[in-house]
């Protein structure tokens, strides 16, 4: 049996044997995942969207790399890859992912996950190789009238001082079902290579997303992922990232939105495993009507990982009363020349700032929306391809009116 | 008359500020509202411009022959009431070129007049920031972020010139200012002084007059003008004090 094989089998009986977790657990303890557990997935159906319908997802014109994955499985028809260097592949090749650190991962979707993948999209590149193009990897879900689950798998392997920038996109395809995407990625950046990475999820109202990203960082290896959450009823966001040799710096940003009853669940943990090494972190959240969120901000410092530089804020905007957020920084520090910063703020617009824009001129609800977008802007100045900022800025501001 | 105020009564946080003042402003005056602190002079601004922290419990203001307390703090700005804030605001991400063409935008559209584009906004904005010496950079800063004490308050008497207001008050501009920059906001104060434009000095200090020269002085005391004069009254407060 293949090791991949054998670990598809593992992780089936893992998940068999342990199930969804509960609220018991310490780190779903504000996520209640009954509405993903309470009734069974079908397999997500092998269906073929409009181009029409995934447009508003892509970046037409913008970036020539795409590649559309419906359901789990590569579409050739929708997707378009035409600016990649020599030294970059882009295949399914489920092999790789056995060695991995999302393999070794016990978590329960992780494993879930596992079994149920079909096609994995392996991004790799070749030491000493700069992809100049972005590639945009959009993953769809369309579950049509069923009660549906899409299992992604990707991984993107990036050799020594090599560099790439790599958007992962998630839409959902509305119709009368449900769709749940349970996504695993892992990055690996060999030392002195640089990725910067986006995370874009934009599926639909109903949906549910359940994702863990891993990401192991080499000698003086740069990872810089923006993750912004727009959609769903229910997405949890793990993302894992390893400092394995001195100097890598790990940059990891997030804005999410979130009105109705929606729940956004944000856990990272960045874990300084060398000496030398910075990272940074900024989450900020909108949350309106009786959305929920959560961010459980993780960081280890082991006992080599001296003159370890960790920052971390996260500040939420509460636009109604019976909006709510759990925050929780959770510092574990066994090195002693270290710094390492944590801070958080939940409030509404600020009632003198609101004054200063009316008294010269400006309406309330427009000094409103002045306010909120200057506090996701902070998150959004990050985007630096214009074309990929200017939609998602629009995709922002269209939510931001919906709440 | 561009500005009569009637029997003013305002509350702030539940304590009676204003006990019934009165005050006439017509059009080219300058009037200046000294008083001992405590005595008032903010919470008449404040509550000029609609600052929902102060409550009007008496009198009323008539602003160009309309009722100016029923207005929103947008309204009034839109109408062309102006306040200099003592303590500009800081706004972290929203951009201060960006928030003055929508600041300028709302007035010019509350008159009928058609909304300016980025080309010609700039070109305003260059020809008035040279008026208060201010730097480009400024512009593309976030508001007041990051700036220093007088450069928030040229910020402010800028905002006015881009604006231009039919009623000017300026909340302790002078305060926390060097000479330097106390004589580049009179000078910027100055050559917004019109006919058609009143403004009104709220000053704890003698000194800002000596650069803006005003009509009329005024001494504020226990919630109620006390005394009123010409611009030699200021002078005397300054020798003798406000007893």
């Amino acid at each position: 049996m293949s090791a991949i094989a054998a670990l598809r089998e593992q992780a089936q009986s893992e998940f068999a044997r342990a199930g969804y977790p509960t609220t018991r657990e310490e780190e779903w303890k504000f996520t209640n995942v009954a509405p993903i557990a309470e009734a069974p997935f079908a397999p997500a159906p092998a269906v073929e969207p409009s181009r029409k319908a995934i447009e508003p997802f892509l970046f037409d014109g913008a970036v020539r790399n795409q590649l559309v994955i419906v359901n789990g499985r590569v579409s050739k028809a929708l997707s378009s890859i035409s600016a990649l260097p020599k030294g970059v592949t882009i295949d399914q090749s489920n092999d790789a992912i056995a060695a991995v650190k999302s393999a070794k991962s016990s978590l329960p979707f992780v494993a879930q996950n596992t079994a149920l993948f079909e096609q994995a999209v392996v991004i790799s590149v070749a030491p000493h190789t700069v992809v100049e193009e972005p590639v945009h990897i959009l993953f769809v879900n369309a579950p049509g009238g069923a009660r549906a689950i899409a299992a992604t798998r990707l991984l993107v392997a990036v050799g020594e001082h090599a560099q790439i920038t790599v958007i992962e996109s998630y839409a959902g395809v509305s119709g009368d079902g449900v769709g749940f995407t349970n996504a695993v990625t892992d990055f690996v950046v060999s030392a002195s290579a640089v990725v910067n990475h986006y995370k874009i999820q934009r599926e639909t109202a109903t949906a549910f997303h359940v994702a863990a990203t891993f990401v192991q960082l080499g000698r003086s290896a740069t990872f810089a992922s923006q993750s912004l959450t727009l959609g769903g009823k229910l997405v949890r966001n793990d993302v894992f990232a390893t400092l394995d040799g001195e100097g890598a710096e790990c940059t990891l940003n997030g804005l999410y939105l979130a009105g109705g009853d929606a729940l956004v669940d944000n856990h990272t943990s960045i874990d300084h495993a060398k000496a030398h090494c910075p990272s940074h972190e900024v989450y900020k959240g909108i949350l309106s009507g009786r959305a929920k969120a959560v961010f459980n901000g993780k960081i280890v410092v082991r006992q080599d990982a001296q003159k370890t530089d960790a920052k971390q804020t996260n500040k939420a905007l509460l636009l109604s009363d019976d909006a709510t957020i759990n925050t929780k920084p959770q510092l574990e520090i066994f090195a002693d020349d270290v710094k390492c910063t944590h801070g958080a703020a939940i409030g509404q617009l600020d009632d003198d700032a609101m004054f200063y824009l009316r008294a010269r001129g400006i309406a309330e609800r427009d000094a409103r929306d002045i306010l909120i977008h200057a506090f996701a802007g902070e998150i959004l100045d990050h985007i630096t391809i214009d074309a990929v900022r200017a939609k998602v800025e629009s995709a922002v501001f269209a939510k931001l009116e919906s709440l | 008359m561009l500005l009569e105020i009637k029997d003013l009564k305002v509350k702030a946080e539940d304590k009676q500020i204003l006990k019934g003042l009165n005050l006439s402003v017509n059009p080219g005056e300058v009037h200046a509202i000294m008083g001992p602190n405590g005595s008032g002079k903010s919470t008449l601004a404040r509550a000029l411009s609609g600052h929902p922290g102060y409550e009007v419990n008496g009198g009323s203001v008539t602003f160009d022959g309309r009722d100016l307390l029923a207005m929103s703090p947008e309204e009034r700005a839109c109408e062309g009431v102006f306040m200099a804030f003592q303590y500009p605001v800081e706004i972290p991400g929203v951009n201060n070129a960006y928030f003055l063409k929508a600041a300028l935008n709302a007035v010019r559209k509350h008159k009928g007049l058609q909304e300016l584009d980025a080309v010609e906004f700039m070109q305003l904005i260059k020809s008035k920031a040279k008026l208060l010496e201010m730097d480009q950079a400024m512009l593309s800063r976030s508001v007041n972020e990051g700036f220093s004490g007088g450069e928030k308050k040229r910020n402010e008497i800028f905002q006015m010139a881009v604006l231009e207001p039919r009623l000017a008050i300026l909340d302790e501009t002078d305060s926390g200012l060097d000479i330097d920059a106390l004589k580049i906001v009179a000078n910027g104060v100055n050559a917004l002084r019109a006919k058609d434009r009143a403004m009104i000095v709220v000053t704890h200090y003698q000194r800002l007059l000596d650069y803006i020269v005003p009509d009329f002085v005024h001494v504020l005391s226990g919630g109620q003008i006390i005394r009123s004069g010409g611009k030699e009254l200021a002078l005397e407060l300054e020798a003798k004090g406000y007893r």
